[in-house]
């Protein structure tokens, strides 16, 4: 050993920040202030190819303007100057939480085989639930444009079968084709954190209910599904939040009565060059997602269903 | 399994096939001697990929995603881990907190995302769109990914490893390298396939936020509008989905490497 | 401050995280050469003043001294001390060879004169020619002679063990301490060794330092600490103990007279001011059952066995008297040839016992 030197040492927190601080930096650089520049914008006013720096109001009242001939959209009035910003996201928010819903339902049941019903070859299951996770988005819902198309696998496929005349025109530019493959373009990402929210739970608790007089269903109600139920939740939003805002799916298999709020904000960004009208509608998208979060979860007592399932 | 199997395995294959179902069709009418991506199938043939390696405009796209890829995922390797042995190793005030926030990018929509890095470059910055500034918002969307792969990388070994290394007369930075670094190395290798394939595939930031050079899904993009580029179109999505399997299923067997994680599925 | 044969001298020395006290103003000296235990339940400080001493930690107030060295800001990797961890921390990626030459690579010696002692340390733990062994291949009575190994070879001024052995199963942990017994007098080091382990640290030490929320209740050698505990908590933490309680009736030149309400005048050593209140501990095996009244100079409770139990060397009674609320334990040494125990359940019996064998303590 060599002989003592004191040293002065950095305390705990200062060293660990002081490694933090790269990525901490690059967060500050790439996501706060851009969001920070948008929100700033959103106050804007787009004046020909200029922006006009004063302060106002009028893209959020654009948003909201009330008119007095209502647009009826699905039997619903929708009484605005602007109504397709509400429609959209009326609209964008129904099909987000289908799918969602949809997502849900179908991984739940092969996340629960993977934990209870698998027992050789497990590493080989997860893998293959894996690898859709990580391959290309676009490719997953251009996938769908193949399968559902006028002269797409499903149409040809029953027409060489003799099933069909004429191809289905019903199948490809509609919503349900655009609810369709969100659900399977995001179904990879909720099968394993369901999966893993059911392996953590302890066998024994499971054998307890049995013990106890429980029969399986009974079992799966009282036992399995409360404490998986944090991990399903998150996997639900994990797929909820994005799918409000995606610009993909509507754009490829979506036509023109599948679109959502991502198209209009694509838009009026690239198309309408009216970039303050389009940040303030992706203010308004962020909050009334934050706001449909925290108040689902404050129904559902999230928290404190976490703390339970510890 | 033995005898009738259950409904929950006939469930699974299902689930099976519905999740490979309609991205096998690609690779499938990519080798069918069609223009057309339909049934019957006409016969074999290789011809779409060969032409798919003439087109130069795809090529160079691809050259530009392989590039931006590779800076992006050293970059956030880079900086994910001091940031995830921070996280892990010290006593940090305030470190849910931080925590929670570099997951942000997760659950903001990409388009939020995209549109948001638009308009500070654009509008605050008065700066060029280029490649640069696909591979800032990579970076972004890769951090939580980077994050979450080293951190239960870190979290799977002992922290006294690296307290055994100090009490044995080694200092912060020769502990990182004798001890740190070969535990974790797995997870860093895994962190990087992963943002690679994050930034290789990633379709609307690329898109918002390309200038004149396109990366391969923006290429591809353009390129799907086009019925008479479809076979072409194929092929070169069949090759970028093998691509990623190869990467994943490589960054699977790497991260399970050396000292055996006890965590399953946290990729 | 420090004495001159003291090899750690700690003084004031308090540590707090946030609002927690894991360590609350403790001073005291450890000899050169002593084999030093820290003892207590989970969560009394002990571990957290061990990893003081190592330099994990760093003191909130007070100060550390190693080998008259003042330890303030000095980091781990610069302390005379080595440590060997509760979980062993074998490096995963190193095979027991590098393992143990790890430490060496800071030290100012030939590869050679590395060689020689990584093999010296292995023979000193007797795992001879197993250096070249992967971390993984080895059971774990292996690994903490490893550990063991490791912290030696880099010839500390002191070890520091926590709970070394509290992973191995009861047979090989016997024959562990044995080992490290030995091992310590053979190389001659000052080892600090933390066990929530009584009769480890029993066995084991040279002196005792008797732990809990943060404070030291006491220190002492092993045969002190059974027979004159300083207060309640350390007399009923180390082995079994009776406590009656009562006021001091008199008390003078070492001999005490309490009075136990209901179960009369008790007599014991120790001196404390008349009229307080006080508590008279006396062990189990110093207490004998009898089924007359005994004489008048002996203390005596009279009570009821409400339970025996047979634990092959000796027998073991609760006796539940009127007026106090735990049952008495009393033990009793099977040393006749017949069975001899003529008491049953239910049987009335006096417990009597010495003055002399029980001691008063204050708190």
């Amino acid at each position: 050993m060599t002989s003592p030197k004191p040293r002065r040492q950095w305390p705990d927190w200062l060293a660990g920040y002081a490694l933090l601080s790269p990525a901490l930096l690059v967060m500050a650089a790439t996501l706060a202030a851009p969001v920070i520049a948008l929100f700033v914008l959103s106050f804007w006013s787009q004046t020909g190819f200029d922006i006009d720096r004063s302060f106002t109001l009028a893209n959020y009242w654009k948003l909201i303007e009330p008119s007095s001939e209502p647009m009826v959209w699905m039997g619903i009035p929708f009484p605005f100057a602007y109504p397709v910003a509400a429609i959209l996201m009326l609209k964008s928010l129904v099909m987000s939480l289908v799918a969602t819903v949809v997502v849900i339902a179908m991984a739940y049941p092969m996340a629960y085989f993977l934990a209870f019903r698998v027992t050789r070859h497990k590493a080989l299951w997860i893998i293959l639930l894996t690898i859709p996770f990580w391959t290309s988005y676009l490719l997953r819902v251009f996938a769908w444009k193949i399968v559902l198309g006028y002269n797409g696998a499903i149409n040809t496929g029953l027409k060489s079968l003799g099933i069909i005349e004429a191809p289905l025109e019903f199948l490809l530019y509609n919503p349900i084709a655009v609810m369709i493959t969100l659900a399977h373009a995001w179904i990879a990402f909720t099968v394993l954190p369901i999966y893993v929210s059911l392996e953590k739970i302890d066998r024994s608790l499971l054998e307890a209910a049995t013990d106890l007089g429980d029969s399986r269903w009974q079992r799966f109600w009282r036992v399995t599904l409360p404490l998986s139920a944090p991990g399903t939740i998150a996997a639900a939003l994990l797929v909820f939040i994005p799918t409000v805002g995606d610009y993909v799916t509507p754009t490829l298999v979506g036509g023109p009565g599948g679109t959502m709020i991502g198209t209009l904000m694509q838009e009026l960004f690239l198309r309408q060059d009216n970039a303050p009208l389009g940040a303030a509608l992706a203010i308004v998208m962020m909050a009334i997602i934050a706001g449909i979060v925290a108040l689902f979860l404050w129904a559902v007592g999230y928290s404190k269903m976490r703390e339970r399932s510890r | 399994m033995l005898g009738k199997p259950s409904a929950l395995f006939i469930y699974a294959i299902a689930f099976m096939i519905f999740l490979y179902g309609p991205v096998m069709l690609m690779p499938v009418f990519s080798l069918n001697d069609s223009t057309f991506a339909t049934f019957p199938l006409k016969g074999f043939t290789t011809r779409h990929y060969a032409s798919m390696l003439a087109n130069t405009s795809m090529i160079l796209s691809l050259k530009n995603s392989l590039v931006v890829g590779v800076i992006v995922s050293v970059t956030a390797t880079a900086i994910g881990l001091p940031a995830a042995i921070a996280l892990t190793r010290y006593r940090l005030p305030g470190g849910g907190p931080v925590l929670s926030a570099m997951m942000l990018p997760l659950v903001i929509p990409s388009i939020v995302i995209a549109v948001a890095l638009l308009v500070i470059v654009l509008r605050f910055l008065h700066m060029n769109l280029s490649l640069w500034t696909v591979g800032a918002g990579h970076i972004l969307l890769c951090i939580p990914f980077s994050m979450t792969v080293l951190m239960s990388r870190l979290e799977g070994f002992d922290k006294s490893l690296e307290e055994a290394s100090r009490d044995l007369g080694e200092n912060a930075w020769m502990t990182f390298v004798r001890v740190t670094l070969p535990l974790a190395a797995p997870g860093v290798i895994s962190s990087l396939l992963l943002c690679f394939i994050i930034s290789f595939d990633e379709f609307v930031v690329a898109f918002f936020l390309t200038g004149t050079e396109n990366t391969l899904p923006v290429y591809l993009f353009s390129q799907l509008r086009f019925p008479n580029k479809l076979p072409g179109t194929l092929a070169l999505g069949s090759a970028i989905l093998l691509g990623s399997a190869i990467l994943v299923v490589a960054a699977d067997l790497l991260r399970k490497l050396g000292v055996q994680s006890a965590k399953p599925g946290d990729l | 401050m420090a004495k001159a044969d003291s090899i750690i001298s700690i003084s004031g020395v308090t540590k707090r995280f946030g609002p927690v006290t894991a360590v609350d103003d403790i001073s005291f000296d450890i000899s050169r050469g002593e084999f030093f235990s820290l003892l207590g339940s989970s969560g009394c400080g002990k571990t957290t003043l061990l990893r003081m001493l190592a330099g994990f930690e760093q003191p909130t107030e007070g100060e550390i001294f190693i080998d008259s060295e003042p330890m303030a800001g000095v980091p781990a990797n610069h302390r005379p001390t080595n440590m060997v961890f509760q979980s062993y921390a074998i490096f995963p990626h190193l095979n027991v060879g590098e393992n143990i030459g790890y430490g060496l690579r800071n030290a100012a010696i030939s590869k050679d004169e590395a060689g020689k002692r990584v093999s010296d340390a292995l023979e000193l733990v007797k795992l001879s020619g197993y250096g070249g062994r992967a971390a993984h291949q080895l059971s774990g009575g292996q690994r903490q002679r490893v550990a063991l190994a490791r912290a030696l070879v880099c010839r500390p001024k002191v070890l520091l063990l926590d709970e070394p052995l509290g992973a191995l199963d009861k047979n090989l942990r016997e024959e562990m301490q044995i080992e490290l017994r030995a091992l310590q007098r053979t190389v001659g080091i000052t080892f600090v060794f933390v066990t929530h382990d009584q009769e480890e640290a029993l066995t084991l030490s040279d002196r005792i330092a008797v732990m809990s929320k943060g404070r030291v209740l006491q220190i002492d050698a092993p045969e002190a600490l059974y027979e004159n505990p300083n207060c309640r908590e350390v007399a009923e933490f180390i082995g079994t103990m009776n406590v009656f309680s009562g006021r001091i009736a008199a008390s003078a030149k070492g001999a005490t007279t309490i009075d136990a309400r209901a179960l009369g005048k008790l007599q014991a050593r120790g001196t404390s001011r008349k009229g307080d209140y006080a508590f008279l501990a006396v062990r189990p095996e110093k207490l004998k059952l009898m089924t007359k009244k005994p004489a008048a100079s002996m203390n005596a409770i009279a009570g009821v066995v409400s339970a025996i139990s047979y634990r092959g060397d000796r027998h073991h009674f609760l006796v539940t008297a009127e007026g106090h609320d735990r049952p008495i334990s009393v033990s009793q040494q099977n040393d006749s040839d017949t069975k001899s125990t003529p008491m049953n359940v239910g049987a009335k019996v006096w417990i009597t016992w010495p003055a002399t064998t029980g001691r008063v303590l204050s708190h």
